[in-house]
This record gives C-alpha cells, structure tokens and sequence, in this order.
C-alpha cells in the first residue's frame, strides 16, 4: 500500500530523515519506535505533507501513486490520515462543523454524497461511541478546552469518520493515562481492517500491549535501524535503544 | 498560489453604474447650496433654520482647520468648497409602482428585489439612491401597527413634531466636524418611529446605494423606539467603482425610551478601491444611541468589509438606569484599505452595563485600528464594561491597532478588557488542510470562527450574507 524508498527530508534547514526504506501492506499494523528526536514526527509530517518539511530525495508511492508531489488535502483525499501529537486549537469553529467540512471535502473529491448536518450529527453520534467521547464536546470549539486525554480520542474519532486507507498515528499514547491509553488503543484496533493500513509511531511499548503490532520498526537518526515482529518491542523496552544504535554505527 | 497581495483583486461584485438621469446641486458648498437643498425638499422654516446653523458652524470649523486629524487613518485633503452636495433621480416616484426600471434593477442586481411578488419575506426595505429615498416596503402593513418607517424627507412632511423634537437630540451639530457638515447639506435617509409596546413583526433595513459619480452621500437615519417596543434594523450599502474618492458623511441617531430595545445592524460594504489603493468611499460615519429610558437596550453590530477609509464610532449613551449598550464589530481591511473604529460606552446611570467585542482582520496593506472609550460618569453606580477586542493578521504588510480609553468617575465601576493578536497559522491550516479542506475553505473556517461572536448577533439572512461577503472578500487572500 505505501511504498517508502530513500527517502530523505529536512526541517529547518536540518535534515532529519536520512534515507527511510518502508514497505506497508494492507491490513498490517507497522510500529515506528526510536528515541527523542530520531525523525518519527518528522516521518509523519512529511508524509502528511506538512509545508515546514522539505524532501530531499525518495519517494512515497500510495498504491503506486506519488505521494510527494501532492500538497496535504489532495494527500488527505487520497485517504492518508494523521493523528496529530499535538492538536491545534481553532477558536469560534465547532468541532462537529470542522469534523463535517472535513468529511464533505474527502467525500465531494471522491464523487460521494456530501452528509448534512442531521445526517453528520447522527453518524458522530454512533461513532463517538467507540472513543468514549461525551458528544457535547463536539459542540465546543476545536480542540479548546479539551484535557489530553479527550484530545486525542477526540483524534480517533476523525480516523474513524474519515475511514482512511493509511492512518499514521503520531505519539497516540503520548500523556495518557491507563484508562484513556486503553479507550484509545480499543479505538485502533475496532478500525483495523483486511484493506487498511496503521503507522503507529510510539517512544514507548505501552500502547503495543494493546495494539499488537505486526511489524515493529526502529528509527534512529533518521533511518529504519531494524525492523522485526512484536518480540523487537520487548526487546527495547528491555534494553533501551543503545544497543540498536551500535548495529547502525558499527565501527564506533 | 495566491499571495497575501493578490487578495485586493478579488472582485467587488457591487461596482456597476446605473445609467439615469440624475439632478445635481450645483457644485460648491455656500448658504445658497443649504437653501437650495431644503427648497428642494419643500422643507418647513425650523429645518432650514437648523441647517442653516449648521452650515455656520461647519464654516467656523473649516476656518479654523478642525477636521479631525486624530484617527489612524492618512488621505488627501478633501476640497469641500468645491463638492456636490446633492444628487437625485430626475423622476421622482409617486409609488413604488412608478420606480425608474432601472432603479428597480439596481437593487434587484443587488439582491434587493423591490417589486411586490419578489421581496424578501419579513423584511421592510427602504430604498436611498444617491440623495434621496427611492421606496420603501411593507409601509401599509407597518403603518397598521402605527410604525412610522420610510423616508427622512417623508417624515419631515408627515411628521414635523418628532423631527422637531429628536432631530439632532443625540448627534447635535456641534458635535464633530462631519456632523456639521451632514446636518447642513443632508437630503434624506430614513426614519422609523416604533410607538408604545409594539414589537415591530419585520426586520427594518435600510439599502444605501451610491451612484453618481461625483457627488457626496449624505444622509440621516433617526429612529425612535418608544416604552417597551422592540425594533431590528439593517443597513447595507454599496457604490459602483470609480477612481475617484466619494465622500460619505452620514448620522445616524437612536432613541430607546424605558423598556425598549433597538438592534442596530450593518454591513457595509462601500467600494473599496482597487488592488493600488485608488478610489474608493470615505466613510465619514457618526452614529450614536441614546438608552434614555430605564432599562433600555441598544446593540450595535456592524460588519465592515467596504470603504476606502472607515471612521466610525457607533456609540451609547446609557442613561437610564440598568440600560445596556452594546458593540460588535468586525472590521476587514485589505488591499490599502484603512479602518478606524470602535465605539464610546458613556455610562450615565446607576446599574448600566456595556459589552464590546471587536474583531479586526487585516490583509495585503489594511491598516485596522480599534479605538474605543468607556466612560463612567459619577452617578454611574454599578456601572459595568467588557471589551474584548481581537485582531487577526494575514500576510506580513499589514496592520492591526487597538486603543481603548477609560476614565472612570465611579469606584463602584467594574471594567474588564481582553485582546489579543494572532495571525491565521499555518498549524491550523494544514490541520484542517490534513483533513481534506482546500486552503481556501481553511482560511475561511478559521476566519468564520474568529468572527464568530459578531456574526451570531445578526439576524439569520444577513449573518450568511455577512459570511459570503468576507469569503468573497478574502477570496484568494492566503496562500
């Protein structure tokens, strides 16, 4: 489904991946594990297209179309969804009305029904459901107000209404505590499907005993040091990442 | 994509001439122009009179050089010996039914249907084409209630004792330099007279339009909200697009006796001037309100989109005690557009209460200054003030100001101020963007919902001709 080749991207001037190589089925859970800056939000900005980033060279090929060259809403379209680490507040915007223009703007570019409001509300409604949210939140401002936590349920409720192809989820379990972990990590595992695909990118194996991966990546200095099953989690968890990095500079 | 400087491109859809036939005052601004204009108007000894003072005291302002030169706003000095203070269609209508094709036209282009099987349900319209009130809507289903609504010069014919009483009662002459000057040479606009108790069933709305291509716009809207009756009124405005700058001076004066309530709304959406900064409306505004009666209520919104230069400052008076006065404002800049408004919250009673949220949004080379005063005097016990004003900035060459005064006379007095400034971020962008939206639809979901305050104090219809109006404005202005 996505096809990662060398793919090399700076921010700010520094570049930070330095020659990614990823192959995602559809249907697989892929892990991207890696210490504090070794490049996982700036994979998953990149690939969502966020303008700060830079690509250098490579590719990213979306069942074989160029991801790269697309700006973030064609990217979106085409059925790539971030979860953000950090969601931005909007002030005055509702988050159901956000969540629908959002919606509407995936379904007009795939020649699908636009949902009205009654239509929306019921389907949030259902599908807020799955996250736990109360959906009197959704009638608030975007993002304002909400706790950590509500965040990012909040987050995989959007994953849920859009349905897409290819989720990356950017630090989902970051500041949560057990409760709202196993509320979200419940979330991703009701959307897994033979035809979807996750990108969970995670500094810790917490979330993993819950979202049980099926590839586990390790990412440090802006390269996939070492991929393997769901035991490679164990196995930093264990040790931490020291040893990983020696495989990648085995001269030092 | 497009640029923060391409915004003053997008298209300004009112900017058509009506071709007719017009009468103009001859050009030039002396006593013999004041007396031309009331003649005109077949008008009673008392109005000429008051203009005629007026006028002496506008020329004592001129002589001394007093036109206001405080507000954050710079253009050319305006020759006002050498203006055309009045100009009306030749025909002048004895009923609707006998309005110029042309004229009815205009405001159907305009989304103003005059006509009787197309007009907007629930709303009365009053129609002024450059000098004068074309028609007026709805006046026999409003008379049956024994609301007054319809033309100033009507008013002054039909009923003499309530402009000899409340003309000039809130904005007297003496009170600036562009009161002066409207109170001498204004020819018409609109007056409405809600009596006791009733609650007026329509949306009142006033249309301005601009036409003429070198005369001055001035006109007068005194509307009068008796013991407890409730009125909703709108104003909208538009001028074609010409290269050279119009002057626009008008008053608008609002009484609420005890118990009433006067909702004041506007969109103004002048000629602009183009993509260069040439042309465009001076929009020389005083409007201000009188909560005169026990609590009384005066909410002004206002939706300025248009002009070249805004300077307006729709105030309240609130005098009776428990009134309440509000403002809420949003102001667009763009292009080399300049605005410079807010309001004055002067609290005279005990318990009187004030609300103003500004929201000023600046584009290309907009300049948008919030200038507002709260003031409490010593008999204001109680007294109550929050002003939120917020400023959004797109693109880097523009400009936002906020200055707020107070002065306090009462320590009972109780003020709270908020602002801040942001600019539209690309955070918020790409996350909607990552969403699905176009970076169009972003700019103008986060937009929307910085306006938001303002835009739900208006009724229905306009708040999505308000909202329409900002994307068109806006349109292309973020990249």
């Amino acid at each position: 489904m996505l096809e990662i080749r060398n793919l090399t991207a700076s921010v700010g001037g520094v570049q930070v991946l330095n020659g990614i190589n990823l192959s995602i089925q559809p249907g697989t859970v892929h892990a991207i594990m890696g210490p504090n800056g070794s490049g996982k939000s700036t994979l998953s900005n990149v690939l969502a297209g966020h303008p700060q980033y830079t690509v250098n060279s490579g590719e990213a090929l979306l069942d074989g179309v160029d991801l790269l060259s697309m700006p973030p809403e064609e990217r979106a379209r085409a059925g790539i969804f971030l979860c953000f680490q950090h969601p931005v507040e909007i002030p005055g915007v509702r988050m159901d009305h956000f969540m629908r223009a959002g919606y509407n703007a995936i379904h007009k570019s795939r020649g699908l029904d636009e949902a009205d409001p009654i239509q929306f509300d019921r389907m949030l409604k259902e599908t807020s459901k799955i996250v736990e949210i109360d959906p009197t939140l959704l009638k608030r401002s975007v993002n304002d107000g909400f706790s950590g936590g509500e965040k990012k349920r909040n987050e995989i409720l959007q994953m849920a209404m859009l349905a897409p192809k290819l989720s990356i989820l950017d630090e989902p379990d970051s500041g949560l505590d057990v409760d709202s972990l196993r509320i979200v990590a419940e979330g991703i595992n009701q959307l897994r499907s033979p035809d979807k695909a996750v990108v969970l990118i995670t500094h810790y194996q917490r979330i993993l005993h819950y979202v049980v991966p099926d590839v586990v990546n390790v990412l440090i200095n802006g390269r996939i040091v070492k991929s393997g099953g769901e035991e490679l989690a164990a196995e930093i968890e264990a040790n931490g990442y020291e040893g990983l990095d020696q495989a990648l500079h085995p001269s030092s | 994509m497009a640029t923060p400087e391409s915004l003053a491109q997008s298209e300004y859809k009112y900017g058509f001439v009506t071709d007719i036939e017009e009468e103009t005052a001859p050009r030039g601004l002396t006593e013999d122009t004041i007396r031309w204009i009331s003649a005109k108007k077949n008008e009673p000894e008392f109005m000429l009179e008051w203009r005629l003072r007026a006028f002496k005291h506008f020329m004592t302002l001129v002589e001394k050089h007093q036109e206001p030169k405080w507000a954050n706003v710079h253009y050319p000095a305006i020759d006002f010996a050498n203006g055309v203070y009045y100009a009306a269609p030749k025909k002048t209508p004895a009923s609707l039914e006998d309005v110029d094709a042309e004229i009815l036209s205009t405001y159907e282009k305009l989304g103003i249907p005059l006509e009787e099987q197309k007009r907007l349900a629930g709303v009365a319209v009053d129609a002024v084409f450059d000098s004068v009130s074309v028609a007026t809507t709805f006046k026999e289903t409003l008379g049956k209630q024994g609301i007054i609504f319809g033309s100033f010069a009507d008013a002054v014919q039909e009923h003499p004792d309530l402009i000899k009483k409340y003309l000039g009662s809130v904005v007297p002459y003496t009170d600036n330099f562009y009161a002066a000057l409207n109170a001498a040479v204004f020819s018409d606009g609109s007056f409405c007279y809600i009596p006791k108790g009733v609650r007026c069933p329509l949306e009142l709305s006033t249309y301005f339009r601009i036409n003429a291509a070198e005369s001055g716009q001035f006109e007068r809207t005194l509307l009068i909200a008796d013991e407890g009756s409730y009125v909703s009124y709108l104003e909208g405005c538009s001028a074609p697009m010409r290269d050279t700058n119009q002057l626009h001076a008008a008053v608008v004066e609002l009484v609420a006796m005890e118990n009433a309530e006067i909702k004041y709304s506007t969109i103004q959406n002048w000629y602009p001037g183009d993509e260069n900064g040439v042309g465009g409306i001076f929009n020389f505004v005083t409007k201000r309100a009188k909560a005169a009666g026990n609590n009384s209520k005066i909410s002004w919104t206002q939706v300025e989109t248009g002009s070249a230069i805004t300077w307006k400052y729709p105030s309240v008076l609130l005098q009776g005690d428990n009134s309440i006065g509000e403002f809420y404002s949003v102001a667009l800049t763009r292009g080399y557009q300049q605005a410079d408004t807010g309001t004055k919250m002067t609290h005279l009673g005990a318990n009187t209460r004030s609300k103003i949220i500004s929201k000023g949004i600046s584009a290309g080379h907009g300049s948008n200054t919030y200038r507002g005063l709260v003031k409490v005097m010593p008999k204001a016990a109680n007294a109550r003030n929050f002003t939120q004003c917020d400023s959004l900035l797109i693109g880097d060459q523009c400009g936002a100001h906020t200055v707020p005064y107070v002065e306090v006379q009462n320590s009972t007095a109780h003020l709270e101020h908020e602002a801040f400034t942001s600019k539209v971020s690309e955070e918020q962008l790409f996350y909607c963007r990552q969403r699905g939206m176009s970076s169009e639809d972003a700019n103008s979901l986060i937009i929307n919902g910085f306006c938001k305050e303002v835009f739900q104090q208006l009724p229905f219809e306009f708040a999505v001709e308000a909202t329409r109006l900002l994307e068109v404005s806006l349109e292309g202005s973020v990249g």
